[in-house]
């Protein structure tokens, strides 16, 4: 078991706490940097995409993990990324100004939902923001003179630096400079008051109240920050499909999204990477079942919903704090051998609350 | 001018007036104290002053200024801090945590800057730490500092809620039964610090509470509430001779 000796306040705020935790982050960031030398162009777009599916996630796990308000909705904020990113790249503008403007435009949808849907918590928001997927879903295969509708739209190639962006190697290494920025960024507002913020309303809306924090702002501020990070996601989505129509981002997406904040681990940003990798793999491994299954299960309309939902409440019920959960628990076993007990991590009660004010 | 003056305050919940034209003064430096049995009103009274309910009529001012109508969130960097009966504290966050989201108010940076978390911001963080290092000192939580609020017994969550609200350098403090289900040792270290907290770093309290030998340790003026009303106001000695008072507490004859 390791002990911190702790000689300044500096060493709590600091991202990496002590050597180990320098040592282990450079090396999985220098692995990250070399896998397009080591990896099959099928593998390096799948990591690519796992690491698109870890940004979003980084957003939605502000929201749901950190502020506590679920979206069953966020594949509509990365279809506005994907499709803002999509026309004004068409229109001429350069890469990164572009990306930029998606993250924004997402943004300031996501505040405007954000506001509308201030006043709804738990089960009604997740309605509410399912309604606004299905909204955006139809507004851009509604919208054709813009979108293009189902007939589609190209997804213009990019530049950066004036180098063209074509190769497989080059998204990846765009994908993975971006999602380190965002870690950092979203690690930054965690340690700050505004991510402290956050963490209060989730846990107590009317003592962050008293404690002077004003709720629709935060909440609002909580909506647009996640859902300009999709956008991101989203932005980097539209080069990963390389034609956008409305059936890309379906309800399947925001459940896939969902699963993997859950899956991951609630509350933690490596249970993000952990989910983002179960989600990118998953559908491998559901092909493989698919060919030892017989047919009529392996062919059903609505299997991956279904098997998705499944795992969704699997999780919930037997490992609440997901795969992060898993690990800390592995990791005190060993830490505490052979003294950990069951108990350890076990649920403490709530003691009784009756002041329900909401 | 009081430095908390109530006056005529009333709230109904349906046809229940829970608090009914209620007046009076905390001034300025003393310990306050609201009693009456159960489902009389304080915590509802409270619920009225800190901003959360807003009254039917009657109003509330605090430093010369009205704060009747301003939402909770308003009445907080005002100087105005609370703890609640049933421990509202942040559960999922460590001790540590929980103080720093106290200091809420006192936050100079904005959200982009925490984006990007500059160099201000880190000593603005260092300095909200000192802070909270001084509240840590004074109630002893260094134990616990690391530790989440759902592994914390009953007895220390409430200390940690007083913490909370410390870290607010609130000047007036409502405390909402800061012994209720504490034992004896647990509650008379509260009394000891509810006198430090007055005397040392001159908050005014103003407490809610059931437990007379706290109440006649350290309140100066005591007002007694049943049914919404008042019904009795003075030292401690007084109120509870007061026939009024018994009756509330023991049932007329």
């Amino acid at each position: 078991m390791r002990f911190l000796f702790k000689t300044h306040y500096n060493q709590d705020i600091d991202h990496l706490k002590h050597g180990g935790d320098r040592f282990w982050y450079g090396l999985l960031l220098v692995l990250a940097a070399a896998a397009p030398a080591a990896l099959g162009t099928f593998y390096l777009g799948e990591l690519n995409l796992v690491m698109i599916y870890a940004i979003a996630g980084v957003g939605l796990m502000l929201l749901v993990g950190y502020t506590g308000q679920v979206s069953l909705g966020h594949a509509a904020f990365l279809a506005i990324g994907a499709y803002t990113h999509s026309l004004l790249l068409g229109a001429g503008l350069p890469f990164l100004l572009s990306i930029v403007a998606a993250v924004l435009v997402s943004a300031l949808v996501g505040a405007g939902v954000g506001w509308i849907a201030l006043r709804m918590t738990g089960i009604y928001l997740a309605i509410a923001t399912l309604a606004f997927a299905m909204l955006t879903e139809q507004t851009i295969s509604r919208a054709e003179w813009l979108t293009g509708g189902f007939r589609g739209l190209a997804v213009p190639q990019a530049s950066l630096f004036g180098m063209p962006l074509t190769q497989g190697w080059q998204h990846y290494y765009v994908t993975l400079t971006l999602l380190v920025v965002t870690l950092l960024a979203a690690l930054n507002i965690l340690r700050s008051s505004t991510g402290r913020a956050m963490v209060a309303i989730r846990d107590s809306e009317i003592s962050a109240e008293s404690v002077g924090i004003n709720l629709a702002v935060y909440k609002t501020f909580a909506f647009a920050l996640s859902a300009g990070i999709t956008g991101l996601a989203g932005a980097l989505f539209a080069h990963r499909l390389g034609y956008l129509s409305p059936d890309a981002f379906t309800f399947l997406i925001s459940l896939q999204l969902l699963l993997m904040v859950v899956v991951g681990g609630v509350g933690s940003m490596r249970g993000v990477i952990y989910g983002a990798l179960f989600i990118g793999f998953l559908p491998q491994l559901l092909a493989i079942a698919r060919d030892t299954l017989p047919p009529q299960i392996a062919q059903a309309p609505g299997l991956e919903p279904g098997i998705f939902g499944l795992i969704l409440v699997l999780v919930i019920l037997f490992e609440p704090q997901g795969i992060f959960g898993r690990w800390l628990k592995i990791k005190s076993y060993f830490q505490l051998f052979p003294l950990y007990r069951r108990a350890t991590h076990r649920r403490q009660k709530t003691y009784l609350r009756t002041e329900r004010l909401r | 001018m009081s430095y908390l003056a109530v006056e005529d305050l009333s709230i109904s919940f349906g046809g229940i007036r829970a608090v009914d034209d209620v007046s009076f003064d905390v001034e300025e430096g003393e310990v306050f104290a609201i009693i009456g049995p159960n489902g009389a009103g304080k915590t509802t009274l409270f619920n009225l002053v800190s901003g959360i309910y807003s009254p039917d009529g009657g109003s509330v001012r605090f430093a010369g200024r009205d704060i009747t109508s301003l939402p909770a969130h308003r009445i907080a960097p005002l100087g105005l801090a609370r703890t609640f009966q049933n421990i509202e504290l942040f559960e999922h966050a460590t001790v540590l945590q929980n103080l720093l989201i106290g200091r809420h108010v006192h936050r100079r940076s904005t959200a982009l800057s925490h984006l990007l978390f500059l160099p201000a911001v880190r000593r603005e963080e260092l300095e909200h730490r000192r802070r909270v290092e001084d509240v840590i000192d004074l109630l002893e939580l260094a134990h616990y500092r690391e530790q989440r609020i759902a592994n914390l017994p009953y007895g220390v969550r409430k200390v940690v809620e007083v913490g909370r609200a410390l870290c607010l350098e609130p000047k007036l403090l409502l405390l909402d039964e800061p012994t209720s289900g504490l034992n004896p040792e647990e509650s008379e270290d509260m009394g000891f610090w509810i006198e430090d907290i007055n005397r040392d770093l001159g908050v005014t309290v103003v407490m809610v509470a059931h437990d007379m030998g706290l109440v006649s340790r350290v309140a100066g003026r005591v007002l007694a509430l049943n049914e919404g009303r008042v019904i009795a106001e003075g030292s401690a000695a007084e109120v509870q001779k007061n026939p009024a008072v018994v009756d509330a507490y023991l049932g007329a004859d």
